[in-house]
């Protein structure tokens, strides 16, 4: 049984059809990428799965069970966690706070502790800025602290919209190390990107958006050989 | 050289600062003359000033209903005089018993805070209700509607206490304990007024220490920020709404108290003045802003108390005290002129855009 499974997933905004009829799963353990061009349905796809947009149609199913009706906390509490595009850390909260905001569904205190330490592992820079307020960290360092607090949730699965969004090539390859490190660590990655070579060279997995459909489905190396993908996404006649 | 400034000043701003500089040294004159007057005493000058922290404490309490939930909802909840106002209507009739049994006098700390607790939690409920099933249903509704349904919940509920309980005047029973004064540091202070500050600045910091160091003051910060993201924290925005409206219900019912301490009656449209004021405190402070509330609050108390019989005696103009209502709105209007976004408004905002 797959960890995460969508069934012909369709989401509106008001009269807007967003999603046709998506289905898409993800095993545990795995890292599998969504890849697609501007207004593809990768966003709106993430905020399905987590309670944040609900499908008219279609189901969602974590570990076998149904969550496409439960408001979004109830997703969090079931180990979905999401670090959204744009990075929207809470500005006025320092980033200690930040993070704490991202264990809030959790009770475990040492846990929640231990999951912090690892956090600064990961991020020294986090560690350096404890008690510095979110709104005035570089773009940079926002966006350690956005992955950062998605991980102190614990989650199973790990939902990444756009984490190299913005940043220098060297952090791009610092965080794309990153998130192989969280996965070894045991965490099922599902990663949006527009940086579709990045993506696939980290995924087991992908795949490929257009306008609210799936129009492609392969593993990671396979997609990266294929003609459409090379054309359209990586720049490579 | 003057032309370049001109061109990079708008004439409108200069304009702004010139007004701004007339009204500071109109005040300052009048400052000057009543003060060389020596019409007023110290002792007198000290008794205005604690009346105004007693006020401000009370606007202060009053304006953070206002300002955190238009933090979480960016909407003002105008039915919050009513909720202000629901309280001590209730706790009245709490206090009338508990005078008539004798308990009022015989234990005056317990009964004042029987009383208390009963305004309390009247308000409390009246504010979750009034989220429940006036504002809730709106939350995805342009803006202009939950606010036109606000000034409504204030007219539906200020009328529901006129025809339950009638238009009169409702005399709160006296405390024997509360009559006559307390020595403070050599000053004799009206014990009503130093119970009411006392009281409120308790709840004040308690206020402040909640939101800054509790996992759900925080949580309500995170609210406020960005409500789709809190989701995604784990945070159930739904219930955090609800217990910022219970705050906010909880303090207005206790400041309702406090003012029904101070001028000794209710009425089932008292709100109204003092909801006003607590709103503009609240803009003063920097809407949003929880210790802007404080500091607008306070200030507006401690202004209205001192400003007429300062400023306005010294320009000769009669009877000062008459106009300490038209004050506080001369005061909203300055400040969101000279600075739109209060005392200790958002700087970020303006950031952000
Ligand atoms: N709040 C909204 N209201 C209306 N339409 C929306 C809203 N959010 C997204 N859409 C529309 O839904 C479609 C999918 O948007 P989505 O944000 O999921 O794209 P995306 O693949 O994440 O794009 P990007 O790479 O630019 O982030 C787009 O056509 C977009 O215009
Ligand atoms: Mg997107």
């Amino acid at each position: 049984m797959a960890l995460l499974e969508l069934n012909n997933v369709h989401t509106y905004y008001g009269a807007i059809h967003a999603l046709k009829g998506i289905t898409i799963h993800v095993e545990e353990g795995e890292i599998v990428t969504l890849i697609g061009a501007n207004g593809a349905g990768k966003s709106t796809t993430l905020n399905t799965i987590c309670g944040i947009l609900h499908p008219r149609e279609g189901t969602i199913y974590l570990d076998g069970e149904p969550i496409h009706g439960l408001p979004p906390h109830e997703i969090v509490g079931r180990g979905v966690a999401q670090a959204p595009e744009g990075r929207r850390v809470f500005g006025r909260l320092n980033v200690v706070e930040n993070l704490e905001m991202g264990a809030f569904a959790r009770k475990d205190k040492d846990g929640i502790r231990r999951d912090m330490e690892r956090v600064f592992a990961l991020f020294p820079r986090l560690k350096e800025r404890a008690k510095q307020l979110a709104g005035t960290l570089s773009g940079g360092e926002q966006q350690m602290l956005a992955i950062g607090r998605s991980l102190m949730a614990n989650p199973r699965l790990l939902l990444l919209d756009e984490p190299s969004m913005g940043l220098a090539p060297i952090l791009v390859e610092a965080i794309f190390e990153t998130i192989r490190q969280i996965n070894a660590q045991g965490t099922t990655i599902l990663l949006v990107e527009q940086n579709a070579l990045m993506a696939l060279s980290v995924a087991h997995r992908g795949y490929v958006l257009e306008t609210g459909t799936v129009v492609l489905h392969d593993t990671a190396a396979a997609l990266r050989e294929n003609e459409l993908v090379r054309k359209a996404y990586l720049g490579i006649e | 050289m003057l032309q370049r400034l001109r061109r990079q000043i708008p004439g409108t701003v200069v304009i702004m600062w010139c007004i701004g500089i007339a009204i500071l040294g109109i005040v300052f004159w009048g400052t000057v003359a009543t003060l060389r007057s020596g019409k007023y005493a110290s002792a007198q000058w000290v008794d205005l000033f604690v009346y105004g922290i007693a006020q401000g404490g009370i606007y202060a309490l009053i304006a953070l209903g206002y300002t955190m939930v238009y933090g979480v909802l960016r909407m003002i909840n105008f039915a919050h005089s009513e909720v202000f106002m629901s309280g001590p209507y209730i706790g009245y009739y709490v206090a009338l018993a508990l005078d008539q049994a004798g308990l009022l006098n015989r234990y005056p700390v317990l009964g004042l805070g029987i009383v208390i607790l009963v305004a309390m939690t009247v308000s409390t409920t009246i504010a979750v209700l009034l989220e429940r099933i006036a504002y809730r249903p709106l939350r995805r509704a342009p803006r202009l509607v939950p606010l036109i349904t606000a000034i409504g919940a204030s007219y539906f509920l200020s009328y529901a206490f006129l025809g339950l309980f009638g238009s009169d005047l409702k005399g709160y029973p006296e405390i024997q304990a509360l009559k006559g004064t307390w020595n403070i540091l050599g000053v004799e202070v009206l014990r009503p007024q130093i119970v009411v500050i006392v009281a409120a600045l308790v709840m004040l910091a308690g206020l402040y220490l909640f939101v800054r160091h509790t996992k759900t003051g925080k949580a309500m910060q995170a609210v406020a920020e960005d409500k789709d993201c809190a989701a995604l924290m784990g945070i159930n925005v739904d219930r955090i709404i609800v217990i910022t409206f219970a705050i906010g219900g909880a303090l207005a019912g206790a400041a309702g108290v406090f003012y029904a301490l101070l001028f000794k009656q209710v009425k089932f449209n008292m709100g109204f003045f003092p909801g006003i004021k607590a709103f503009t405190s609240a803009v003063l402070g920097g809407i949003g802003n929880v210790t802007g509330a404080m500091v607008g609050g306070m200030f507006l108390g401690i202004a209205e108390s001192l400003f007429p019989n300062l400023v306005l005696d010294g320009l000769g103009i009669p009877a000062p005290y008459q106009l300490k209502d038209a004050l506080a709105f001369t005061l909203l209007v300055l400040v969101l002129i000279f600075r739109p976004t209060g005392i200790l408004g958002e700087r970020l905002a303006a950031k952000k855009a």
